[in-house]
């Protein structure tokens, strides 16, 4: 089937209503809503001897914020996790716990 | 697919079964359903027809109304024509996926069969379920006659879907007496309307496109300093530019099919009336016989009925308050508990008052609530009511009067 040129606009920084298209869009990307690890009170903290690089808590996070590959002990992007804590949760191995921030 | 009629057919339906038609010669790609009375044989007719390949569409039963309208989000969305029907607690249960709709500019088009909203059960018509949800960014238009509902549907795609507009659309009509009684319609040949409303582009709406290939993120969370209020503001511009957009296609649909259709309000003896009922519905239409009755007593009677409330005939009614007219009677078939008059739309008939050039009585009237009936000596009722007020300035002192709002029929004893 042929490939549509009728893209939506996307939206950002308009001065005017009358530039606006009919609704806001956008292409989905890292940090779209901005640096959300801004949000946390609470960081997951991995203790990497008692992590057995299962993937679990990359399975879970619901975000996307872990980064996991076979073989490697995860790691987390502290500048977009929110500090849910599903990770903690999850871990089998209780190798992740959560840390006051400022601690 | 069957193949498609060559000539016009006069086929007698129901009003729900004349909504079904209307969705078929649109050639809807998807309709989602679920069953509520008074609405229910129209997605029932539509599942017939599917059933029976006359209709190439995509049939979504769900669990419920939300999921009816949110299941039409994602069809629209990718560019599909898309239809449902509903009524009374149904409409109220979509309600959240109405703004899902309406901000996103979906040219979805329902209609509703219009009832009375428990508790107490009631399955008649009653507006009350419509007009509680009016704000919510619709088009809102009533089809008074079974053949006005099946035309409806074929304008109401051409007009939603028109790029500067791209809002959703209701046509709404009474439970039962319109729903359920059957009266002759005429479908035109299928390439009569296909001329008229054309498939939509194959790429889908200007503004959104859903494509797994170029994914976008919509509906995302928009800050106070970005362009949330902005927004909004194009939706009442869209409003407020449709009512151009709705006269020209009813123009345009009158000379293709030889109709006769006016704008967002249709006048009855108006020209020279000074006592005019202002009303909606069939109850409306209806309510010419009480003018001609009127008439032939020798009084300059008028009717006017609002073929469409979203977007509000401002400009029609402010020219009938600055011609010759001196008392208006303004019904509603609805209830708003608690507003100035106890009905919605005599308020905003009434709040059009203050913008007028000259001074014009007003008498406000709820009728017809739960189904209860309405006869047209009623209605001449009302007009002799409206002309008391003009000859003696003397407004109703019975009991069906309270609050200042005459409620017809409201029970007072012997």
């Amino acid at each position: 089937m042929e490939k549509s040129n009728n893209q939506p606009a996307i939206s950002t920084g308009y001065s005017s209503w009358r530039e606006l298209p009919h609704i806001p869009v956008s292409i989905p990307c890292k940090g779209s809503i901005g640096e959300t690890g801004k949000w946390r009170t609470f960081r997951p903290v991995l203790d990497a001897e008692a992590c057995i690089k299962c993937g679990i808590c990359y399975l879970y996070c619901p975000d996307g914020v872990i980064l996991y590959q076979d073989d490697a002990v995860p790691e987390i992007d502290y500048t977009y996790c929110k500090g849910c804590g599903i990770c903690v949760t999850v871990c089998p191995k209780k190798a992740l716990e959560m840390v006051q921030e400022q601690q | 697919m069957k193949t498609e009629q060559e000539k016009e057919q006069t086929i007698i339906m129901s009003g729900n079964y004349a909504a079904a038609w209307g969705a078929k010669c649109s050639k809807v790609k998807v309709v989602s359903a679920y069953p509520i009375t008074p609405q229910t044989t129209v997605v029932e007719k539509l599942s017939e027809f599917v059933d029976n390949k006359e209709l190439d569409a995509n049939y979504i039963r769900v669990e419920s109304e939300h999921s009816v309208m949110a299941a039409l989000v994602g069809s629209s969305m990718t560019g599909a024509r898309s239809f449902s029907a509903t009524s009374g607690q149904g409409l109220l249960y979509m309600t959240e996926m109405l703004h899902w709709v309406s901000s996103s500019r979906l040219p979805i088009v329902t209609t509703i069969a219009s009832r009375g909203i428990a508790p107490p059960w009631n399955i008649w018509a009653d507006y009350t379920d419509i007009l509680s949800i009016r704000d919510c960014g619709w088009i809102i238009q009533f089809a008074s006659t079974h053949q006005e509902i099946f035309d409806s549907i074929l304008m109401a795609y051409k007009i939603a879907e028109n790029s500067e507009i791209n809002l959703p659309y209701f046509i709404v009509y009474g439970g039962f007496i319109q729903s359920h009684t059957s009266k002759p319609v005429r479908i035109p040949p299928q390439k009569l309307i296909d001329d008229f409303l054309p498939q939509p582009p194959k790429d889908g709406w200007g503004h959104i496109n859903l494509d797994p290939d170029k994914p976008i993120t919509h509906g995302n969370l928009v800050m106070p300093e970005q362009e949330y209020l902005d927004f909004r503001f194009l939706m009442q511009d869209a409003m407020i530019k449709s009512k151009e957009t709705i006269k020209k296609t009813i123009n345009g649909f009158n000379t293709k099919f030889g109709r006769n259709y006016n704008g967002l309000v249709e006048e009855y003896c108006c020209e020279d009336a000074d006592v005019v009922v202002i009303a909606y519905g069939a109850l409306a239409e209806q309510n010419k016989i009480a003018v001609d009755q009127m008439r032939a007593k020798g009084c300059k009677a008028g009717s006017l009925k609002l073929r469409y409330i979203r977007p509000f005939p401002t400009e029609e009614l402010l020219e009938l308050f600055n011609g010759k007219v001196e008392v208006i009677g303004v019904v509603d078939r609805g209830t708003a508990f608690g507003n100035p008059t106890g009905g919605p739309i005599s308020t905003e008939v009434m709040s059009l008052l203050f913008r007028a050039k000259r001074k014009v009585k007003a008498l406000p009237c709820i009728w017809g609530i739960g189904g209860r009936n309405v006869t047209v000596d009623d209605q001449v009722g009302l007009y002799e009511k409206l002309l008391r007020i003009k000859n003696k300035n003397e407004y109703p002192t019975d009991e069906t009067c309270q609050h200042g709002t005459v409620w017809m029929g409201l029970k007072i004893g012997v």
